[in-house]
C-alpha cells in the first residue's frame, strides 16, 4: 500500500503553524516514514503532482490568490484541515475586517506615521498583484473544511495527534492542555 | 437540618437548603452548571442563558430559579450541552474575539467555556462587527469588540455612594457598556483592577500593564472552568 499523501500551504498566515508542525521534533522522522509530502513549502513542491489525502491549510483568505490556492486544495485533497486561528476565524489579519479597504491601504502606503519614502503617494496597483478581498475570510466560509485544529499556533502535540488519527483511522484523543486558542 | 429539601439533577439525588438557586445548590452537591454572567454575591439576572437546564420540560436559567422539593433537573444531556455550546459560539461570532491578541486569554471565562465544550469552530458565520476601543479614561481601556453585555461591571463596580462606574449607552444593535466619563477620571487603581477581574472576557483592561501572567500559569491553562466544583 502506498503512503498517505499530505499537502500544506500558508495563505494569510505567518508560517507559525508550519513552525509548530516542525515542532513535533524527532517525531518528524516517524512522520516521513508514515506519509509522503506533495505540494508544500516544506519540500518546496509548487504544484500538485498527484491526488492528496490530507491538506493542511494555514491562514485565512485575504486576497484572490489565497482563494485560488484554497480552491485548488479542495479540488486535489480528500480531507482539508484548517490549521490555526487564522484559517478558522481570520486571525490577526482579520483585525482589518470592518475597516474599508481604501482606509487600510491609505494607512499602509500614504498616511501611516512610518511612511516616508512614498512621496508620490502610490498605492500598489500592478496587475500581477492579487486583489485584496473586502475582508479576511475564514477558510470554511470559502470551501468545505473537514476538520479544525485551533491554536495560535496549534500545539505540536495536537497536530501530531490529528495526523496520526487521520492516517491510522483511530479516534483522536483531545487532552485539555492541547486545545487552546492562543 | 429541617429546612433541607431533596431534588434530583440528571437522576442523582441531591439535597440543599430550600430557596437556594439551582446553580448554587448543584455546586453544593458537587455538580457544575456553567455560568457566565452570574457572580457570587450579586443578584442573578439570567442574561447569558449558559446555565439553562430543563425542568418539567421547560428550559430555565438555573442562576435565577430557586430549587424546590422534589424538583427533577436535566443538565448534562447531549441536547442541553449542545444548547450551551451554541450560546458560546454565538457570543464568539457576534463580537470580535481575537484570542491570540487578547490580554485576558487564558483567564477568560468565555474562552474557558469554549475549551470545556471543545468548540473547534463556531457553526455560525462570523459577523466581524465594527466596534470601537475607548482608551480615553486614565485607568482603563474599554474594548467594545469583546463585550458580551453580562452586566457584571455595572452591578459590581460602584463608588462609595453606590453609583455604577459603568452604564449602558444606546439600544438594540448599537448597545454599548461604557465607562461614565466623569467618574472614570477619578477611578482609583484598586477599582480598575477589580473591574478587569470581574469582567469575564477581555473587555475591561487596566492601562499600562499587560500579559503579566506567563502562559502555563493562567487561570484556565491546566484545568477546565468548573474544576473547583467537586465533592
Amino acid at each position: 500500500m502506498s503512503k498517505p499523501v499530505i499537502a500544506t500551504t500558508s495563505l494569510a498566515g505567518c508560517f507559525g503553524c508550519h513552525m509548530s508542525l516542525l515542532d513535533i521534533d524527532e517525531r518528524i522522522l516517524t512522520l516521513i516514514e508514515l506519509v509522503e509530502f506533495n505540494k508544500s513549502p516544506i519540500d518546496d513542491i509548487k504544484t500538485f503532482t498527484k491526488p492528496v489525502d490530507i491538506g493542511l491549510i494555514e491562514g485565512g483568505c485575504c486576497n484572490s490568490e489565497n482563494v485560488e490556492v484554497l480552491k485548488s486544495f479542495r479540488k486535489n485533497c480528500k480531507i482539508l484541515v484548517s490549521l490555526g486561528e487564522c484559517a478558522i476565524m481570520g486571525g490577526l489579519p482579520a483585525l482589518r475586517n470592518g475597516i474599508p479597504i481604501e482606509e487600510c491601504l491609505h494607512e499602509a502606503y500614504i498616511g501611516g506615521p512610518t511612511v516616508q519614502l512614498n512621496k508620490d503617494g502610490i498605492m500598489p496597483n500592478d496587475d500581477e498583484l492579487p486583489m485584496l478581498l473586502d475582508k479576511v475570510y475564514p477558510c470554511h466560509e470559502i470551501v468545505k473544511i473537514d476538520y479544525f485544529l485551533p491554536g495560535c499556533p496549534p500545539r505540536a502535540d495536537l497536530i501530531w495527534d490529528a495526523l496520526v488519527a487521520l492516517v491510522t483511522g483511530d479516534p483522536m484523543k483531545l487532552p485539555y492542555e492541547v486545545v487552546k486558542f492562543d | 437540618m429541617s429546612d433541607l429539601i431533596k431534588f434530583k439533577i440528571d437522576g442523582k439525588d441531591c439535597m440543599a437548603e430550600a430557596g437556594k438557586y439551582i446553580v448554587d445548590a448543584a455546586a453544593d452537591n458537587g455538580i457544575y452548571i456553567p455560568t457566565l454572567c452570574n457572580m457570587k454575591g450579586v443578584q442573578p439576572k439570567g442574561a447569558c442563558r449558559i446555565c439553562s437546564v430543563r425542568i418539567n420540560g421547560r428550559l430555565m436559567t438555573s442562576c435565577t430559579t430557586p430549587v424546590t422539593d422534589g424538583m427533577e433537573i436535566e443538565s448534562d444531556s447531549a441536547e442541553i450541552q449542545d444548547l450551551r455550546k451554541s450560546i458560546i459560539e454565538l457570543l464568539f461570532v457576534s463580537g470580535n474575539h481575537f484570542c491570540p491578541a487578547c490580554e485576558k486569554s487564558g483567564s477568560c471565562e468565555l474562552q474557558a467555556l469554549a475549551y470545556r465544550y471543545q468548540m473547534m469552530v463556531p457553526r455560525f458565520p462570523y459577523e466581524f462587527p465594527l466596534k470601537r476601543v475607548d482608551a480615553s479614561s486614565p485607568r482603563i481601556i474599554k474594548d467594545q469588540n469583546r463585550c458580551i453585555f453580562c452586566k457584571r461591571c455595572i452591578k459590581t463596580i460602584k463608588d462609595e455612594k453606590g453609583r455604577s462606574y459603568f452604564v449602558f449607552r444606546n439600544r438594540g444593535h448599537k448597545l454599548e457598556v461604557v465607562l461614565d466619563e466623569t467618574m472614570g477620571k477619578t477611578m482609583d487603581e484598586a477599582t480598575a483592577k477589580l473591574a478587569m477581574e470581574n469582567c469575564p472576557v477581555g473587555s475591561i483592561l487596566v492601562k499600562e500593564r499587560g500579559f503579566e501572567i506567563p502562559i502555563g500559569k493562567r487561570k484556565f491553562d491546566k484545568e477546565p472552568i468548573g474544576s473547583d466544583i467537586k465533592l
